[in-house]
């Protein structure tokens, strides 16, 4: 049985389709990588996982299951040992998660003291373990510090030591890196995959960049308009790409170590915007696709399963071939 | 032939406070006409703040800078019209740029009256020109910014800096806001235009991939100086400064295969220190003379340079 399985989940806004019949599995101790651009419904997702949807939306339909167990028929105060205790959540913006006004000390306590019966001083201690963990230097000093004391790095390690205190089985990362510098942002990816080892957590790794991707995942799962499009091990998909949508992002963005330069080569270009996919009946992606037929814009085309990869295009087996 | 744009020795020192911050410590560049300059760097070293102190969006506190050979460094605002023509910005933000109760027309035609040119006529053939080049549909002009996407409302943006006929275009992170699949159209196009038009480009960004893909030569800053400049293939193949170097290992490649090398550095950017190289506290490398002694931009040769005693 997989940690975390999402079976077919839909989440709607008034007028509007955020998820759509989204499914994925992650296991115990892997990272997988939910990629897409934005509005492609992948915070939204995480969201879903954490019950932390904004008042307006609504689970349609699916399941999400922890354990084994559906967590969406959870009551909202056994929600709540759910959260920071089996699975927790980082965000893009470390200063507006943290709370401005109270010490880092008093924010990590706090967690660990809603989910487990301990002193004040021991989780005190504890704290400083933490921050400790997460590469705070000087941590004994630090842990009375207030988030505008500390770099943007500093305070995404600071929410990574909240979201760990209580050893989660799932860690989920909303863009944990998008706001920080290419240094920080290597430093802060080698700090969560460290202590995905060392404490056996699952992490859910939500980005944009395949790049991230490629380095720090282990599985992923490409996102279009709401829909789940592909799904493979990063060695496979990065090898083959096979969804006309996977090919043309792999295609359309620039590699650090490839050779590409503007007076020898011209990127490749997905044409159109996703704007297109609203109000498309069959595959969201037909309106820029290049190799859609009629039959395309029918019924989206289910996520079928094959082995270790699974693929919501009847035509892209051949097309890549 | 004079270069395009001349940078000599300019510094923008920002008060906050009673703190004064150098923005910009000592810079000296060129851009040669119909060159891409990349400049590269973190958030807070200084590359924003250098395009706009270029543009004199932003006023310089010493240093000097020509275009087309003539010093605009102190002109007054009389005299520096002709000169702004040339001279044009694209900024990264699609959304906060655009004023959002101005049609396209508006956008595009006031730059165009307050220079001066044409006549009703010429104007609208003008923008229709430019909407046009910029891949936008013909009825864009009696359009809102609201009405396009993020992509689309980006082209506006660069319709904005094309309309007057520049020859510099400050680029500051054109395609850092958009998609992937947005970035390759805008980066494909800001490639067409500059042939089409003889465009010249100092192209700001933070991301290495970009830069490595469309600059022609590259200057990387870390906190207010160049630390390193070299033509894109030089600096990719042979990076001299442990601040490139680390910058380039640390930027994830999209071949799994490809483990990034070497360890990423420690630290974060942090306030100019008082003595010695401004990058010696992350530094792998660094002895007690990069402690003690500021290091100066050397000549490697090839038109290579580097900031480090050991380069």
């Amino acid at each position: 049985m997989s940690l975390l399985e999402v079976e077919r989940l839909s989440v709607a806004f008034p007028g509007h389709t955020a998820v759509r019949e989204a499914s994925f599995t992650i296991d115990a101790g892997e990272t997988l990588a939910l990629v897409g651009e934005s509005g492609c419904g992948k915070s939204v997702t995480a969201f879903s996982v954490m019950r932390l949807l904004p008042p307006n939306a609504r689970v349609v339909s699916g399941r999400i299951l922890l354990h084994g167990e559906d967590i969406l028929g959870r009551s909202e105060a056994a929600m709540r040992d759910v959260r920071g205790k089996q699975i927790s959540l980082i965000q893009q913006e470390p200063m507006t998660s943290l709370n401005p006004v109270l010490s880092i000390g008093l924010q990590i306590t706090e967690v660990i003291r809603r989910h487990e019966r301990t002193s004040r001083v021991a989780a005190r201690a504890r704290a400083i373990e933490l921050l400790d963990l997460v590469g705070i230097p000087d941590a004994a000093r630090r842990i009375d510090d207030y988030p505008h004391n500390l770099s943007g790095g500093m305070r995404q390690r600071v929410m990574i030591a909240m979201a760990v205190a209580c050893r989660p089985k799932l860690l989920i990362a909303d863009e944990p890196t998008t706001a920080l510098d290419v240094t920080t942002q290597a430093q802060v990816l080698d700090l969560i995959d460290d202590l995905r080892r060392r404490l056996g957590m699952a992490v859910l790794l939500i980005t944009h960049d395949l790049g991230v991707v490629a380095q720090w995942a282990d599985r992923i799962a490409v996102m279009y308009a709401g829909r789940i499009v592909e799904q493979a091990p990063i060695g496979t998909f990065f090898a083959r790409p096979l969804h006309p949508y996977s090919r043309g992002l792999l295609g359309a963005r620039v590699d650090v170590d490839a050779d590409e330069h503007y007076s020898t080569s011209r990127l490749s270009e997905i044409p159109g915007s996703v704007v297109s996919a609203a109000g498309e009946n069959g595959c969201s992606f037909a309106p820029r696709c290049p190799i859609v037929v009629s039959s395309c814009r029918a019924a989206p085309p289910p996520l079928v399963t094959e082995g270790e990869r699974a693929l919501a295009c009847p035509r892209a087996q051949e097309a890549a071939a | 032939m004079t270069a395009l744009l001349s940078v000599r020795d300019l510094h923008t020192r920002y008060a906050m406070g009673r703190q004064v911050v150098n923005a910009v410590d000592g810079v000296s560049f060129e851009v040669e006409r119909g060159e891409t300059v990349g400049l590269v760097g973190e958030s807070g070293c200084g590359k924003s703040t250098l395009g706009k102190t270029v543009l004199r969006l932003v006023p310089s506190s010493e240093g000097r800078i020509e275009l087309d050979g003539t010093d605009v460094t102190r002109l007054d605002d009389r005299s520096l019209a002709p000169h702004r023509r040339r001279m044009q910005m694209i900024f990264q933000d699609p959304f906060g740029s655009l004023n959002p109760r101005q049609t396209v027309r508006t956008l595009l035609g006031t730059a165009l009256k307050v220079h001066g040119l044409g006549d009703a006529r010429e104007r609208t053939r003008q923008m229709q020109d430019i909407v046009g080049r910029v891949g936008l549909p013909p009825d864009a002009l009696d359009r809102y910014p609201h009405e396009f996407s993020g992509g689309q409302r980006q082209r506006i943006g660069i319709a904005r800096a094309l309309i007057l006929r520049p020859a510099l275009i400050v680029c500051d992170e054109p395609v850092s806001a958009l998609d992937v699949s947005i970035q390759a159209q805008v980066l494909n196009l800001l490639v067409d235009l500059k042939r089409d038009l003889g465009l010249s480009y100092l192209f700001i960004s933070h991301d290495l991939s970009v830069v490595r893909y469309i600059a022609d030569r590259v200057l990387v800053m870390y906190l207010g100086r160049i630390v390193e400049s070299a033509s894109h293939a030089v600096l990719w193949r042979d990076p001299r400064h442990p601040y490139t170097k680390a910058l380039f290992a640390s930027a994830p490649s999209t071949d799994p295969g490809h483990k990034r090398t070497g360890a990423a550095i420690k630290g974060e950017v942090s306030a100019s220190l008082a003595t010695g190289c401004r990058f010696h506290s992350r530094c792998p490398a660094a002895t007690d003379r990069c402690r003690a002694e500021e290091p100066e931009l050397r000549d490697l040769g090839n038109g290579h340079r580097a900031a480090c005693h050991y380069a």
